[in-house]
């Protein structure tokens, strides 16, 4: 097992200690996760899975709240 | 698929862990779950810090105890969305629909922050209090950071002393109630460990300002946070900074109660002795019943399990040590009360409702929360109002909606049941 | 009749066009809400404007609110929302694309425009529906709008010609040119107008008004998911059988994205309460004619109580029992569509002015006759 999980955001490859969320994969990629409905780049805010501030599209899924979903080698995710 | 239980734990943080140990040790057949990906709640999630304190002592232990008992099963990454019949839950896990049957369930369903919105407040890098600790201890980091520390609450200090521990250089903690407030706080805990603990924070956040009787009014940035700009209403001065961790103390998260149709007096769940609610089989423990604290939850969720799994004595003894920790938690009510200025802190381009960016300017021309949900779509979005509606709640007076399921968005799929036949009357259609 | 003032009870859609109509004619007119506009039934309905042609008068009363709604889209603001997304009737066999020719011929008879779709065309309109379907009928003037809103820019239009709107004013009663408030206070004018919905009868006793119950269930944003209104053939079955409870699908995209699924229909139930059964169905049927539909996140179900009449046609004139009290509800599920041709003609018989189409069909005289000649259940 090891200690770094490999992903890709927004299609460039990043690494992130094993367990991060993919939230905090976002944060460490410097990417806002999604943009408002009038134009704002967003983040996460609560991080308990409550604000929903935090959805991106997982794996090609969208809306998820990427506070509550940690990190898989190869997981693609993508900012809305 | 259904699972039936004897006990099933909704929520497992302190409440619903204690709640669970103590049926299971009862010898019910008890399910845990939670919707995020491990337990131990907001309080003790992540990995222990270097740092060994009461909190993480009694993580320890209660982990140990919760992981030894074989009768508990531990569903993570479930979110109970529904109540579909008597004594059945419906939930989501990994996508899937999971229905649990129970002949007593526990509701441990915790709190959320109080956010109040205020001019900056969407901008990235600001966090909940609470949520920039969560951000961390899911790895984000922090090392050299300036992080403000802002809000209400005794986990503002909390939070700042972890963020230090991590590496961040905490420029200020800022918490809104007076001096005068938390001074008459620290005499009626000096009795109790308690001012030990909170000392404990201070100590290891020395040499970072503490304001109290201060609070932040504008954060400022272009695409993430820059600075912050805050208040103690006399003077208003602006502090540099990458993060900003803001939370106005806590909200009870009561809508499971309250779709099981369990009475709310002033947003608490109305619990009697043995916190049994006011309908039948079903129990509440911890700050859905009372914003308390960890102890507390603790101590009601060991009386909710207990009762819950019928040893009433049991139950009964640990009566007396919970309603004197219940004597902390309306200190605590007093002491982090909002003070007035904070209901100015919207201005007309603040945007109120997150999902929806509707602004106070829209939002504060209806007279109350279904009208301007209407009007505005105010609370219309995947958050169903959670945080503007708690903030409104504050800021205008409005009183929450009826609940509804689903409580949390869910799939379609999961909305349309665990089964796939329709009952008969309603297929009449399809066989045209 | 010359009536110079009236009061309107109920702004919901209806209530406000009348008050916008009778207003914008020169009436002295106060409009009365228990709570606020558009907040009951106008709330919980899709916001469809169709042109539908159960019956003649349907298809006259449906064509004609369509116009009205088009004649005022340039100055609906944006928040109302108004998309001509058009709706899309599907045909799932041979025999439903029967129906789709029939309807396209009478849909054209009456100036409608519309266009057959088969299978191939009616896949690269709508990519996310089943495969196999056999085709479909698209009537691209029918439109889609967010009804809160709308109901509230009628009240302002109404306002603007010095209507009196008074909110969170339930009524008592309504007889004999007076209206008695909850609090007990009196208004009289010379005609009073019941718009008061599913609730009418609380009001004029006797009504042929019954509740049908319905359920909704909106989604995140998945824009493009659909692009037209999409309404089985089906529905015709379903919206029109009296008794049973029953489901057809029925997905609406609505303009920010999300996407909006129907439709239940149901006598028996007047509670509010979401029925899961119901909603399974729905889900089930939706599921059956759009397969990824099931991977959207829903976000909120609501209920609503259609004000439903015996032949499916609302009630607009004069009561039956009191020469002061006029009607305007019974409109069942399409208050939306047909709010704006039912203030038309309410204030075309109040003013004695001629109305574009046949105001007979609608009026409640026809289940007094009805119950005269024996020719009624």
């Amino acid at each position: 097992m090891t200690d770094t999980v490999r992903l890709t955001v927004n299609g460039r490859a990043l690494t992130v200690p094993a367990g991060a969320t993919v939230a905090v994969a976002l944060a460490i990629a410097g990417a806002a996760c999604r943009t408002s409905v009038s134009g704002e780049p967003r983040a996460a805010f609560c991080a308990m899975g409550i604000c929903f501030e935090c959805r991106a599209i997982v794996d090609g899924g969208p809306h998820q709240r990427t506070c509550q979903i940690v990190c898989r080698d190869g997981m693609e995710v993508r900012t809305e | 698929m259904t699972r039936s239980f004897d006990i099933v734990v909704v929520g497992a943080g302190p409440a619903g862990i204690a709640a669970a140990c103590a049926a299971a040790e009862q010898g019910r057949r008890v399910a845990l779950l939670d919707d995020n990906p491990a337990p131990g709640g907001q309080i003790w999630r992540g990995p222990s810090t270097a740092h060994r304190d009461a909190v993480s002592r009694a993580k320890e232990r209660w982990l140990h105890r919760l992981q030894q008992n074989p009768a508990i099963t531990s569903l993570h990454g479930c979110r109970v969305f529904d109540v579909p019949g008597d004594g059945l839950l419906a939930a989501e896990q990994n996508g899937q629909r999971v229905d649990l049957r129970y002949s007593k369930v526990v509701l441990a369903t915790g709190a959320r922050e109080l956010f109040l919105p205020f001019p900056g407040w969407t901008l990235p890098g600001v966090y909940g209090a609470g949520g920039l600790q969560a951000m961390v201890k899911a790895g984000l980091p922090v090392r050299d950071q300036r992080v403000v520390v802002a809000g209400s609450g005794p986990l503002l200090l909390a939070v700042a002393a972890y963020l230090r521990e991590t590496g961040a250089r905490v420029s200020a903690v800022c918490e809104q109630a007076s001096w005068r407030s938390l001074l008459r706080f620290g005499a009626s805990i000096a009795h109790t460990s308690r001012l030990w603990q909170a000392a404990g924070y201070r100590w290891r956040t020395r040499g970072t300002p503490f304001h109290a009787g201060c609070w932040p009014v504008a954060a400022h940035g272009g695409k993430t946070l820059e600075s912050v700009t805050l208040s103690n209403g006399t003077r208003q001065w602006t502090v540099p900074c990458d993060l900003l961790a803001c939370g106005f103390h806590l909200v009870p998260n009561t809508e499971l109660a309250s779709l099981l149709g369990c009475t709310l007096q002033q947003g608490f769940v109305t619990v009697d002795a043995l916190q049994q609610t006011l309908i039948a089989n079903v129990f509440c423990a911890g700050e859905p019943t009372g914003i308390g604290g960890l102890e507390l939850s603790l101590a009601e969720g060991e009386v909710a399990g207990l009762a819950a799994a019928g040893a009433i004595r049991a139950a009964q003894a640990r009566i007396p040590r919970r309603d004197r920790l219940r004597a902390f938690a309306a200190q605590l009510a007093v002491t982090f009360a909002l003070r007035q200025e904070l209901h100015s802190l919207s201005k007309a381009d603040t945007i109120v409702c997150r999902c929806e960016d509707v602004t106070w300017r829209t939002v504060s021309q209806y007279t109350g929360w279904r009208a301007a949900k209407l009007q505005t779509r105010c609370g219309m979005g995947p958050c169903q109002g959670r945080i503007c509606g708690s903030a409104l709640n504050f800021l205008l007076e409005w009183s929450p909606d009826s609940v509804r399921p689903p409580i949390f968005p869910v799939s379609i799929a999961s909305l349309a049941g665990p089964t796939a036949s329709a009952p008969a009357e309603l297929s009449a259609i399809q066989e045209n | 009749m010359a009536a110079r003032d009236a009061i309107v009870i109920g702004a919901g859609i209806v209530g406000a066009a009348c008050a916008a109509e009778l207003a914008h004619a020169g009436l002295r007119v106060t409009l009365l809400e228990q709570a606020q506009p558009g907040t009951d039934a106008t709330a919980a309905g899709m916001g469809h404007i169709v042109v539908m042609d159960d019956s003649p008068a349907q298809l006259a009363l449906t064509h004609l609110s369509r116009q009205l709604w088009d004649n005022l889209a340039p100055s609906l603001p944006d928040t109302v929302e108004f998309d001509r997304c058009g709706t899309l009737w599907i045909a799932q066999d041979e025999e439903e694309m029967a129906e789709v020719h029939r309807k396209h011929a009478t849909y054209g008879a009456a100036g409608v425009e519309t266009e057959i779709l088969d299978a191939a065309g009616l896949h690269a309109a709508e990519p996310n529906l089943a495969a196999g379907l056999a085709g479909g009928l698209l009537v691209p003037g029918d439109a889609v709008l967010y009804p809160p809103v709308a109901a509230r820019f009628l009240v302002e239009r109404a306002v603007a010609s010095s209507a009196k709107f008074l909110a969170d004013t339930p009524v008592a009663s309504a007889q004999n040119h007076t209206v008695t408030l909850r609090d007990g206070s009196s208004l009289h004018a010379d005609v009073i107008v019941n718009a008061a919905g599913a609730s009418a009868g609380q009001l004029t006793p006797g009504l042929p008004i019954r509740k049908r119950k319905g359920h909704l269930v909106i989604t995140d944003r998945y824009p493009g998911f659909c692009r037209h209104q999409l309404i089985e053939l089906g529905y015709l079955k379903s919206a029109h059988s009296v008794s049973a409870d029953s489901v057809a699908f029925n997905l609406q995209p609505r303009r920010t994205g999300q996407m909006l699924l129907g439709s239940s229909r149901q006598y028996t139930d007047e509670s509010s309460a979401v029925d899961g059964r119901i909603v399974q169905a729905m889900i089930e049927r939706a599921e059956h004619y759009a397969p990824g539909i099931g991977a959207l996140s829903a976000l909120r179900i609501w209920t609503g109580f259609r004000a439903a009449t015996p032949d499916k046609l609302p009630l607009i004139g004069p009561s039956l029992a009191d020469a002061s009290v006029w009607l305007a509800t019974g409109h069942e599920g399409l208050g939306i569509t047909t709010s704006l041709a039912t203030a038309r003609l309410l204030a075309d018989q109040l003013l004695g002015r001629p109305s574009p189409i046949a105001a007979e069909p609608y009026l409640p005289a026809r289940f007094e006759n009805a119950q005269k000649t024996g020719a009624h259940d």
